[in-house]
């Protein structure tokens, strides 16, 4: 029963995570330059966006938290895992990909985030920086996110790749 | 410089053709060595 409630619990902060990082790709980010356009954005900006942050990387700490925590206990292993043995390595593929995603989440995405935000100082110059360097991890985290769960599903049921 | 990422449809193509190539790594080098 313990291990249900943490695949459980996985799965709600990965939605939580993934979905809002789907919600930056697909919808924020194709508004905001419209909402820029018409004046609009400050809504976006200084009430949405710091919201959303709050619930992405969090959720996103949770998830790791949480998927590490059942391959451990369920006999998986996290060192299998991310050394890809045996029927570990579908799940391992996507133990890493999530990993890189988390790392992605915390190191490039919101630092620089806060700068575009205006949550810290910075210049023109260096917000203009930021904003592009959270993009394009953000865009690579919604790349990476195919293989991601792909492989979350294969270490699950298999299909020709090794299941738990 | 513009990459596949400033556009939706490049960056799902992207992944698209990352999870074949992740995919035929573990069919072919991972599953054959370990299991």
């Amino acid at each position: 029963m313990e291990l249900t409630i943490v695949r459980w619990l996985h799965i709600f902060a990965g939605i939580i995570w993934i979905g809002l990082l789907y919600y930056f790709n697909f919808v924020q980010a194709v508004a905001l330059p419209k909402a820029k356009a018409d004046n609009t954005a400050a809504g976006i900006t200084k009430h949405v966006a710091p919201q959303a942050l709050l619930w992405f990387r969090w959720a996103a700490a949770a998830t790791w938290l949480l998927g590490a925590y059942y391959l451990e206990r369920s006999g998986v292993g996290l060192g299998n895992a991310f050394m890809l043995k045996g029927a570990a390595a579908s799940i391992g593929i996507g133990a890493w990909l999530g990993t890189i995603m988390l790392f992605n989440v915390w190191v490039l995405i919101w630092p620089n985030q806060k700068k575009v935000l205006g949550l810290v100082q910075a210049d023109d110059a260096a917000k203009a920086k930021a904003a592009r360097v959270a993009f394009l991890a953000s865009r690579t985290n919604t790349m990476l996110s195919l293989p991601m769960l792909f492989f979350m599903v294969a270490g699950s049921v298999g299909h020709g790749l090794p299941a738990m | 410089m513009k990459t596949p990422l400033d556009s939706i449809v490049g960056t799902l193509v992207s992944g698209l053709i990352l999870t074949v190539i992740l995919y035929f790594f573990v069919v072919n080098f991972l599953v054959k060595t370990t299991v």
